[in-house]
């Protein structure tokens, strides 16, 4: 139903059309969702169209409370 | 017809008559000067030692060009490897053209140039071969047919049967990329060219893996259904198993990524220039180091193993990336994108 | 940074499972886990999830598979649409194969190119424009999905692009949820909810499982680490007995979700009932387009019956949609109905639960 990839801003084109790029590969995409994307940034692709940007921060956080699960395992066995 | 290059392929040309002459003559003929085979004759006489091998392949793809390569390299290579595979050296081709009414000509003699290098670097030589002309819309733009004879020089148990409880599962190179590449060029993915075909000639690596006699048991090359379908093949009907590990499988990261937006898998996605071979775990790194001393073997890996039956028979198991396992199955049916 | 290799990190993964083995085992009864959404179905059988569960935990399918909820009538008509008014049907891949309650499908179209498969809706501002005689794009998806077609079919009327029509089958997961938990046969024990359709619609739409119905649902998705993650977060509330709605995707999903994609929605489709393959009529649950687009709306224009919901005898797809019943449990599966020959469409469609089950299959014990 939701098979959407993160793939990185590469060029803004116009408002409404960026390249986002992972490694080599190359897709043009809509943006007309996704306000103020930049270079840089991460967005989810879902149908040639970015449907939101992702938040490293947020990204960070999540895998930090993970690590905390991963390293409480690895103590125990 | 020099200079008509800008011309289409007409039921005349198909029909036996003069104009036949003229596109044998003029657009096939050249592509194949040989010594020995000077022009592409209804039949042609030759010698051979041995036992041999002989296969045959038909070639529908579509679009007939995309990245990394055409129909008519994918018809030589395609046949050629399926002989390497079973253990031959592969020969001599004859090459069947089925073009539709309304295929330009300049395209048919850009296939057969493909044909004829694909031919020199394959090593064989196309020496018979025959043309028809099919009516608009019967036809998909031009279908090919090759087949192939070559001499056998393997040991003669060289199959599936021959696998063994622990044997080692080997892939020769990156998976997924052929298939990838032409859906892509017939979706107008805009993945660019950042996938090609990897369409090859699999000879030298075979002859690399000959070389261990009775140690090589069974070696395929990955064409339809990918690597999934052979994996399947190897153990089918048998009183064993397989468990391969994903993060041992080689992927090149676009391909993964391209994979991943179509919904597809990588392991059951075509590939032209890739095989599997199982071998006794005894030579296993010796294996791998052979192939990769190949230019297109050079990332070989060892993905797995053969494992006892009881509940594992017939079924090849996979461990994911995270260390959970599922069964690989055999793939089914229509590769189609999806969206969900 | 490649964002999605961090959450297929094997130690990850590894930590989160010996943390719900604790919890499960705390509990010490059978656990019945909802995921609603077929990416998550067929994303956790990929990975291999169910294999490091402890047994008392069961995930269970839902209905979130769009292809698997659309009536069979959706296919005849699409068909009718080709054979006898001269149209050309666009689709996303996913339909091609699902076949009608006569057992045909729109394959047998795609050689004469009746038939053309989109990866993007965006594709159908050029191919409306290329193909003569009229375009009909099949509108199957969820709120994931539906903004996508709703902005194209906003800028094709922009632009003046004539022949493109929009035959809507939009489902909306929300009121589907309600419908689930309000059957009293239900038996779930929390959601792990959709993470594409929340970026779109955010949390509150789900506010009502905790609120009305006391069930914990966290928003999962779908690399390893986030299932597993979402998984752990609704065995928590379990444990504590606090349900509550959570975002275990806020790398993705905001609170309120994209409100420019539910913006564009809102300007082009209204809210309609829709049928639901194995679950009947719910109302609210579709949109289909707005009077100021109902020249672009094919079931208008075109007048095509509407479409009933009924399954092929022996047929289980409804109750295996609602988790009432998993896939060995039907008679026909792996027998009378497999991927070659599908009866149902759990099979046909690469997400759908007996497809999934089947290719990504558990070893046997």
């Amino acid at each position: 139903m939701c098979l959407a990839v993160p793939l990185q801003v590469e060029e803004i084109l116009d408002a409404r059309t960026a390249v986002v790029a992972q490694g080599s590969f190359r897709l043009t995409v809509d943006i007309s969702m996704v306000e103020d994307a930049a270079p840089g940034d991460f967005v989810i692709v879902h149908a040639g169209f970015a449907i939101e940007k992702l938040d490293e921060q947020s990204a960070q956080k999540t895998l930090a409370l993970f690590d905390d699960f991963r390293a409480a395992n690895e103590d125990a066995t | 017809m020099n200079g008509h290059e800008h011309d289409l392929i007409t039921l005349e040309h198909g029909s036996g008559g003069a104009l036949s002459r003229e596109l044998v003559e003029q657009i096939v003929y050249p592509c194949f000067h040989g010594e020995a085979y000077p022009e592409l004759a209804d039949s042609t006489r030759f010698t051979l030692t041995g036992t041999v091998c002989m296969t045959t392949d038909s070639y529908t793809v579509d679009p007939p060009f995309f990245p990394g390569g055409d129909i008519g390299r994918l018809a030589v290579h395609g046949t050629c490897n399926d002989l390497a595979v079973a253990g031959a050296v592969p020969r001599f081709l004859s090459l069947g053209l089925i073009v539709e009414e309304g295929f330009a000509v300049a395209d048919l003699s850009r296939l057969l140039r493909s044909v004829s290098s694909a031919a020199e670097e394959a090593d064989v030589a196309v020496v018979t071969g025959d043309t028809k002309v099919v009516p608009r819309g019967k036809g998909g733009g031009i279908y090919i047919n090759t087949a192939g004879i070559g001499e056998f020089r393997a040991h003669p148990a060289l199959s599936a049967a021959s696998i063994e409880e622990g044997d080692a599962v080997l892939v020769s190179g990156p998976i997924g990329a052929h298939g990838i590449a032409v859906m892509a060029a017939r979706e107008k993915l805009r993945v660019g060219s950042a996938v090609q075909s990897d369409c090859a000639p699999l000879l030298p690596l075979c002859t690399s893996l000959v070389a261990f006699g009775n140690e090589l048991r069974f070696m395929r090359d990955a064409t339809r259904g990918g690597v999934a379908a052979v994996l399947n093949e190897a153990i089918s009907g048998r009183e064993i198993g397989m468990e391969i590990a994903e993060e041992l499988l080689p992927v090149d990261a676009t391909v993964q990524s391209v994979a991943d937006i179509l919904g597809l898998s990588p392991l059951e996605i075509a590939n032209e220039g890739v095989l599997v071979a199982v071998v006794s775990n005894r030579i296993a790194q010796e294996a791998v180091s052979s192939l990769r001393a190949n230019a297109i073997g050079r990332r070989a890996a060892v993905v797995g193993r053969i494992v006892g039956g009881g509940g594992h028979s017939g079924s090849v198991v996979l461990e994911t990336a995270v260390g959970g396992r599922r069964i690989v199955d055999l793939p089914r049916g229509l590769l189609l994108p999806r969206i969900c | 940074m490649q964002p999605d290799l961090a959450f297929r990190d094997r130690e990850r993964a590894a930590g989160i499972v010996a943390r719900i083995r604790e919890i499960a085992g705390r509990l010490g009864r059978d656990i019945r886990i909802m995921e609603v959404c077929g990416t998550h179905t067929v994303s956790l059988r990929r990975h291999g999830i169910h294999s490091l569960l402890p047994r008392t935990v069961r995930l269970v399918s839902g209905p979130g598979c769009p292809v698997c909820v659309t009536p069979s009538g959706f296919v005849a008509n699409a068909l009718r649409l080709i054979e006898k008014r001269g149209v050309t049907v666009a689709t996303f891949g996913d339909m091609v194969k699902v076949p009608d309650p006569e057992g045909r499908s729109l394959s047998s179209y795609l050689g004469s190119g009746r038939v053309r498969i989109v990866y993007s809706p965006l594709e159908l501002l050029e191919l409306a424009e290329e193909v003569p005689g009229p375009t009909v794009f099949l509108g199957i998806g969820f709120e994931t999905t539906i903004p996508a077609i709703a902005s194209v079919f906003e800028r094709a009327r922009q632009q003046g692009i004539r022949e493109l029509y929009l035959y809507s089958a939009f489902k909306t997961v929300p009121r589907a949820l309600r419908a689930l938990v309000t059957d009293p046969e239900c038996a779930i024990d929390g959601f792990l909810l959709p993470g594409h359709v929340s970026v779109v619609i955010g949390l509150d739409p789900y506010r009502f499982l905790a609120g009305e119905f006391g069930l914990p649902g966290v928003v999962g998705g779908f690399e390893p680490v986030d299932m597993l993650g979402a998984i752990l977060g609704i065995l928590s509330q379990l444990e504590s007995g606090v349900s509550a709605i959570e975002n275990a995707y806020p790398r993705a999903v905001r609170d309120d979700g994209n409100p420019a994609a539910r913006a564009v929605v809102n300007r082009t489709l209204v809210e309609s009932d829709a049928v639901w393959r194995g679950l009947g009529r719910i109302d609210g649950s579709g949109l289909r387009l707005r009077e100021e687009y109902a020249d672009m709306d094919a079931g208008r224009v075109f007048s095509l019956p509407e479409v009933v919901d009924r399954d092929p005898p022996g047929c289980l797809c409804g109750r295996v949609i609602q988790g009432k019943v998993t896939p060995p449990e039907c008679p026909l599966f792996g027998r009378r109905c497999t991927p070659d020959r599908p009866v149902g469409p759990c099979m046909v469609s690469s997400e759908g639960t007996c497809a999934a089950y089947l290719k990504y299959r558990e070893e046997s014990a």
